[in-house]
């Protein structure tokens, strides 16, 4: 499976690797793009120390631990959103009959090796952070747990998306709101947004657990939403239930294709 | 002779115009989805904005709800103003070829596309751009305009914002003739844009001289302007100015590059 999914994205890679000087430039330019979110937090806290209660530095953190992830998966899983493109194109149908996982072919599916540029840039804000916060060396086992967490939440993320895209043919864009959508709601200290929302994001959609939970263990802070202190574990959990709906909603979509009858 | 050409020639715009709504208005679907997550933003870049006016009241002469209120106006804009696109099918057709076609007709390519481009913005207008603002309205409450001069202001310099958000797209468009990739141009514009124009953060709190010189910058015409004029906190004349100025500037580019663009295609051979 991995060894399938090597060799297509190095196809990709080659394709893209054809044109040198394009490849350098997109390679940066994805990194400027990336980097504008980064812009954001910086002006944001040079208008203000604080902001609900974090630091900048600390805001940093939660950026850089969310963000990698996220484009990681941005990376290697979101190329799934192109599905709607090939119901419609009726390309999906070569795919079913190839003898490898659809959603590997999906995933892999247009491969931007150019993206790199992203996931170097989420890993200095986080390297940055790391360093320039004071944090307790005993809790740091916790930032790749969270980091692996998140790559699963994401990824179960974007199969939803996938699979929610076969009902919504015609409006793909919806499922930009969850996917790309979390990646901007998991950049900030959750103590910005309202009581609702973050329950709803910690309980009924379990994205509170890409950093937000692990990450007050960290820094070893009180949830000023009074969440006990057992629920700063719980990422793996949330993650694995979340990547079982994922898989089974990709099942029911897959099952429930009908091509488009031409 | 003359006056028979004049008559042909404004109707032929008014329908250009006609088109490109109807042609937007066949993808309804599509553009509800897009105000769907450009609302799903709003609320999200909304908590921010709440969260730094909490610590920072009356931050860049805006109080919450004005600071809210921007938030969701910037939101509307997107699809209106394709600020994280080129929204024009120029690119595609250089490649192609196609573009030799448009240019042997017997109409500006310029004001052809422009006409085009106003009938999509006015359709994106009504669906991309009203829900975020309904919504906003609902969840945290919104600044509303209430004296008619304001809510005139606002819609001329969202006119105004329109024009030199085209002349930008259709500048970019056209550098696919000598860069042959539009995809690098596309992405910087990407970060001119959303950066620039005031659709990331008000650009009152961008320090120092960087901040002194997005101010000025034909990106701020675009996002920055029509939202103060909406918020009533810009001298009126003197913004719609500022916005006529680089429309102008940024519309006689384009003019000078649809000559040359004439040209490159002939050496080209089409």
């Amino acid at each position: 499976m991995v060894r399938t999914y090597a060799l297509l994205a190095w196809t990709w890679t080659r394709a893209a690797m054809a044109y040198p000087a394009s490849f350098a430039i997109m390679t940066v330019l994805g990194l400027a793009v990336a980097g504008m979110d980064v812009a954001v937090i910086l002006i944001v806290f040079a208008n203000t120390t604080t902001l609900a209660g974090f630091s900048r530095d600390e805001t940093l953190f939660l950026y850089g631990t969310a963000n990698l992830a996220f484009c990681l998966c941005d990376m290697f899983v979101s190329n799934i959103d192109r599905i709607s493109q090939h119901i419609k194109a009726g390309t999906l149908d070569t795919m079913l009959i190839r003898p490898v996982s659809p959603w590997l072919q999906l995933a892999a599916d247009r491969f931007l090796p150019t993206r790199i540029g992203r996931i170097a840039q989420a890993a200095v804000v986080l390297g940055y952070a790391l360093s320039a916060l004071d944090l307790d060396p005993g809790r740091l086992w916790m930032v790749p747990v969270m980091i692996a967490c998140g790559i699963v939440i994401f990824t179960a993320l974007w199969t939803l998306a996938g699979a929610l895209q076969f009902v919504l043919v015609d409006a793909p864009e919806v499922t930009s709101a969850f996917t790309y959508g979390t990646g901007q709601l998991t950049q900030y200290p959750f103590s910005i947004y309202g009581r609702e929302l973050v329950r709803g994001v910690t309980y009924v959609l379990p994205l509170a657990f890409v950093n937000w939970q692990p990450a007050l263990y960290v820094l070893d802070r009180d949830d000023p939403f009074g969440t006990p202190e057992f629920m700063r574990f719980l990422g793996p959990v949330a993650a694995l239930v979340l990547a079982l709906l994922a898989a089974l909603a990709w099942r029911q979509g897959l099952r429930h294709y009908r091509s488009t009858g031409s | 002779m003359l006056t028979l050409r004049r008559c042909t020639t404004i109707p032929l715009y008014a329908r250009l115009v006609r088109y490109g709504f109807r042609k937007h208005a066949t993808y309804v679907v599509a553009a509800l989805a897009g105000a769907f997550t450009n609302s799903v933003f709003g609320i999200l870049r909304a908590y921010i904005l709440i969260a730094l006016w909490q610590a920072r009241p009356g931050l860049a002469g805006y109080d919450v709800t004005q600071a809210v209120t921007y938030c969701f106006i910037t939101q509307a804009f997107i699809g209106p103003m394709q600020l994280f696109g080129v929204g024009l099918s120029i690119p595609e057709r250089i490649r192609s070829g196609d573009i030799a076609l448009d240019l042997v007709r017997p109409a500006s390519l310029q004001l052809w596309s422009l006409a085009e481009d106003l009938g999509r913005a006015a359709y994106l207008f009504l669906v991309r751009g009203l829900p975020p603002m309904l919504l906003g309205a609902a969840v945290f409450g919104i600044y509303l305009p209430a004296a008619p001069g304001q809510w005139a202001a606002f819609l001329t310099g969202f006119l105004a914002a329109v024009l030199v958000s085209f002349a930008w797209r259709y500048l970019v468009a056209l550098s696919v003739c000598w860069l042959l990739d539009e995809r690098g141009v596309q992405s910087f514009s990407l970060v001119l844009t959303t950066l620039c124009s005031g659709m990331l953060l008000p650009l009152e709190l961008f320090p120092g001289w960087f901040g002194e010189a997005v101010r000025v910058l034909p990106w701020a015409a675009m996002v920055q302007a029509p939202t103060d004029l909406y918020l009533g906190e810009a001298p009126v004349l003197d913004t719609l100015a500022f916005q006529a100025f680089w429309a102008v500037v940024l519309l006689a580019a384009g003019a000078l590059a649809t000559r040359a663009i004439r040209h490159k295609v002939v050496i080209q051979g089409g």
